[in-house]
């Protein structure tokens, strides 16, 4: 509430604002987008729930000891955390106004985001030749459904990534382009999150099953 | 052409795909086509295709937006209350060896597409329609927080809608029940493009309804005016805020499941297989953790209406505001907590069943507290019998028999013998249409002055009222009946002949119901040609007490000159217990969002995509999926999405009231 209204010190109820200022522009977009967020977060909750039902079921195929190389997944799993730091940097260079700075920091998020997807489809791509297809068995189905959309909203973030870059680059840091920069921030850090999880669950505890 | 480069550009779509062979179903497209020329050259002739376009379809106005949402389910109710009399004519015929006159390959899509019609495109766009044209007036605000959003949202709606309706005329609708639970739905037993339509209308649509639940939630919960704390907001205002909680917390469930069905069969993976590990209840289960908080999603808002309309036409503030507020907080929660008494039959065991047996009937507690809510804020009122007042009294008589049949198969071991039988049909029709339907009537009556500045005609509207409620006993008492003998849900014919007299009963209801659309329909056109007798100047035409009252009806795009300053739960009866003086002067120019197309674009080439994913036609696919980037991102490029409506124009519409006002005095 931007007013506080006390009909008591006044005498005189007040029943509309006579002097007022719209809303600022991005009022609820913080809000709205965590909110997004969350539905999101539901998305891989089923995910992982799914994958946590039928995650055993191997259909006497492959099961995660046959498939998993850990050393890659900690590689790939660095990239992405590396990239969340460096997107963090490029929010702290943002709020000084170093636009130079800000490109450069979100062009290595990007990079990493990049090599993270690269190292992904690299593996996926191994599996699938080792005759490890998602058609293979219910386990195979959900590990890479699971996997696969986080891949894809690093993706989305990817396009976002550029997309922002060009803005940056076209307007500057104006008031609209650092509350989507916060917003992608946000989204990023969260995918990150959503990673840690996949770390865990799926990779390892996967070669622990 | 070669077959191969046919199947290139069309995918599976060729001729054989239109059902030239179901002289039902041409004859509905010859009758649907001429009247869609008709309206097409209608709207040509009188040069409307622009005012529509700049006027309504681009419009972000959430008051514009609500109102294509209400058409939207009225025009849909038509359909898929089409079907219900085909289904309702067919099994009161099909008797004695008669094989009725619907063969089985077109009932199943009867049956199918009348379930997915009702609840996706006839109870979701009347519910989201009216939050979207109320709850920014209730709590007096001047539109919704994300107000392109709203815009896109409402297409991707009509999107899945037009996917749906196009199944009609263009291939086939899914053969699986409304839930479309896999192995069935799986591309092994339903390898055409029904299930293939099921899931891209839904996706298509589902986008547009959880978009627009983060953007109520946000409106809500930001764009309140000044002294409208929480535990001021209309009952209304309340229950679409819960209502929106349940759509963001489980429309991404079925957006999962039905991605995941999807991949099934698609890409041939197995997760709903019989083989390779995959599991059908896991749908079951995912499905129904989405569908049971979906009937709250729709009942909640219609609590809140009659919310509204009792303490209005009782002349009383609302009995227990604030148990009205924690019991729907408190269905809000309980509503996770039921899912699998969808399925008692599935085996989980004793313990599972009890524990969701209890939570089911645990619902219905704070459920009477509102039904009694509902009758101590009748006590002693002046009451006044309106349209909108008898939907609410036809409700609350209708609804509690409803909930008692509800808490009867809440009972575990009830269940095993009632599963699946026409007991349970005649229940969720009990709820459904006792709730959500009366529901929407009561408030489509209530707010219906607001929106366009004349009542509706009450003479139509209550032969309507008299023709839905006998009908509706009419229909599914019958069906209690059948399902306590064991007759079975969407079954085609019947061998025992002494069951006939309760379909051909069902029947008549189900006519009596279609007397009531009609009457309805007519309603609309009587009080549009009696516009000026029906007038409203006041802007509160039924003594109300919430702030949608307050400004003209309808309201100005602006909705509220100056923003309202709230003391009192019931601001409006408030602020004319006081003596409100309508502000005269000192207008201010007023920001407010711009018209776009985008939205309508966006959610056009979604449809296309759609289509393409149906029929295989990949380029089409490819290509819409490309230009929504390309537009999409086009549009985030547009820096400039607002703009003042001068001070000069909010004086004339002002003035423009004062003299109404002079006038009505």
């Amino acid at each position: 509430m931007t007013v506080t209204v006390n009909p008591a010190q006044t005498g005189e109820p007040v029943f509309y604002l006579a002097d007022e200022h719209p809303h600022p522009e991005g009022y609820s977009t913080s809000l709205g987008f965590w909110i997004y967020l969350m539905s999101d977060c539901l998305i891989f909750a089923i995910l992982f729930a799914t994958f946590g039902v039928l995650g055993g079921n191997y259909a006497a195929g492959p099961a995660p000891k046959d498939l998993f190389e850990l050393p890659l997944v900690a590689v790939n799993t660095s990239m992405l955390l590396l990239s969340s730091i460096t997107y963090g940097f490029a929010m702290l260079t943002m709020q000084q106004n170093k636009i130079g700075q800000t490109q450069m920091w979100l062009a290595i998020t990007g990079l990493f985001g990049a090599a993270f997807i690269g190292i992904e489809l690299s593996e996926f791509a191994h599996m699938i030749h080792e005759g490890a297809t998602p058609q293979r068995s219910a386990f195979l189905s959900a590990f890479f459904t699971l996997v696969g959309t986080h891949g894809l909203h690093v993706t989305c973030g990817l396009i976002w990534l550029v997309t922002l870059m060009v803005q940056v680059w076209k307007f500057g840091l104006i008031e609209a382009n650092r509350r989507r920069l916060m917003c992608l921030s946000m989204f990023w850090h969260f995918l990150d999150v959503v990673w840690i999880g996949v770390f865990t669950f799926v990779y390892l505890l996967g070669v622990l099953r | 052409m070669s077959p191969d480069l046919l199947k290139l550009i069309f995918g599976r779509l060729t001729f054989e795909s239109l059902p030239l062979h179901e002289p039902i179903v041409v004859g509905t497209f010859a009758v649907v086509a001429t009247g869609g020329l008709i309206m097409f050259a209608g709207l040509t002739y009188f040069r409307l295709w622009g005012y529509l376009w700049s006027e309504w379809f681009t419009s972000v106005d959430h008051k514009r937006i609500g109102i294509m949402y209400m058409i939207l389910g009225i025009v849909m109710l038509l359909r898929g209350f089409a079907d219900a009399l085909m289904m309702r004519l067919q099994q009161a015929l099909a008797f004695g060896g008669s094989e009725g006159y619907l063969n089985s390959h077109h009932y199943d899509q009867v049956f199918t597409a009348h379930g997915v019609i009702m609840i996706f495109f006839v109870a979701m766009p009347l519910v989201t329609g009216l939050m979207n044209f109320v709850v920014p007036l209730q709590i007096g605000a001047r539109d919704v927080s994300f107000p392109f959003l709203n815009n896109f949202s409402f297409w991707m709606t009509v999107g899945g809608a037009v996917l749906v309706m196009a199944s009609l005329f263009i291939g086939e609708f899914a053969r699986t029940g409304w839930l479309a639970y896999p192995p069935l739905s799986n591309i092994g037993y339903s390898p055409d493009v029904g299930v293939d339509y099921y899931i891209w209308g839904l996706q298509v649509a589902g986008i547009g309804t959880t978009l627009s639940g983060i953007n109520l939630i946000c409106t809500i919960v930001k764009l309140r005016c000044p002294g409208m704390t929480m535990m001021r907001m209309p009952v209304f205002t309340w229950t679409a805020l819960c209502t929106n909680v349940l759509i963001v917390a489980s429309f991404p469930v079925l957006t999962v499941v039905l991605a995941l069905l999807s991949l099934d069969r698609y890409v041939g993976t197995n997760f709903f297989t019989n083989d390779f590990g995959g599991s059908p209840m896991m749908y079951v289960n995912l499905i129904w953790i989405w569908g049971h908080p979906e009937v709250y999603i729709l009942v909640l808002p219609a609590f809140g209406i009659f919310s509204e309309v009792t303490s209005t036409f009782s002349g009383k503030r609302l009995f227990g505001y604030t148990s009205m507020v924690y019991a729907t907080v408190v269905i809000t929660i309980l509503s996770y907590l039921v899912w699998l008494h969808h399925f008692f039959t599935m085996g989980s065991g004793a313990s599972v069943n009890s524990f969701f047996g209890i939570t089911t009937m645990i619902i219905s507690i704070p459920t009477g507290a509102k039904m009694f809510n509902w009758l101590f804020t009748m006590y002693r009122g002046r009451i006044r019998f309106e349209l909108p007042m008898m939907w609410t009294i036809a409700f609350m008589l209708t609804f509690v028999l409803g909930g008692m049949t509800g808490v009867l198969l809440a009972v575990p071991p009830a269940d095993f013998v009632l599963h699946n039988s026409l007991f349970l049909i005649a229940h969720f029709h009990n709820v459904i249409i006792g709730g959500v339907v009366f529901g929407a009537f009561a408030g489509i009556g209530y707010w219906f002055p607001k929106a366009f500045g004349f009542k509706l005609d009450p003479f139509w509207g209550k032969l309507s009222f008299w023709f839905w409620v006998t009908g509706f006993y009419l229909a599914f008492m019958p069906l209690y009946v059948l399902g306590l003998m064991g007759v079975t849900r969407r079954l085609r014919v019947f061998d025992d002949p002494s069951l006939q007299i309760w379909f051909i009963i069902a029947g008549i209801g189900a006519f009596l119901v279609f007397l009531g659309i009609l009457s309805m329909l007519m309603q609309f056109a009587v009080s549009f040609l009696r516009r000026e007798q029906l007038k409203d100047v006041t802007g509160d035409p039924w003594d109300a007490r919430t702030l949608e009252w307050a400004t003209s009806s309808p309201p100005p795009a602006y909705n509220f000159a100056f923003t309202p300053v709230v003391h009192d739960n019931d601001a409006w009866w408030d602020m004319k217990r006081r003596g409100y003086q309508r502000p005269l002067t000192g207008f201010k120019p007023i920001h407010m969002p711009s018209s776009t197309g985008t939205g309508i674009i966006l959610a056009g080439l979604a449809t296309a995509m759609g289509f393409g994913l149906i029929w295989y036609i990949w380029w089409l696919a490819a290509a819409s999926f490309a230009a929504m980037l390309v537009v999409g991102i086009g549009h985030t490029f547009n820096y400039h999405r607002d703009f003042d409506i001068p001070a000069d124009d909010v004086i004339r519409a002002e003035d423009a009231r004062t003299k109404l006002l002079a006038g009505a005095k």
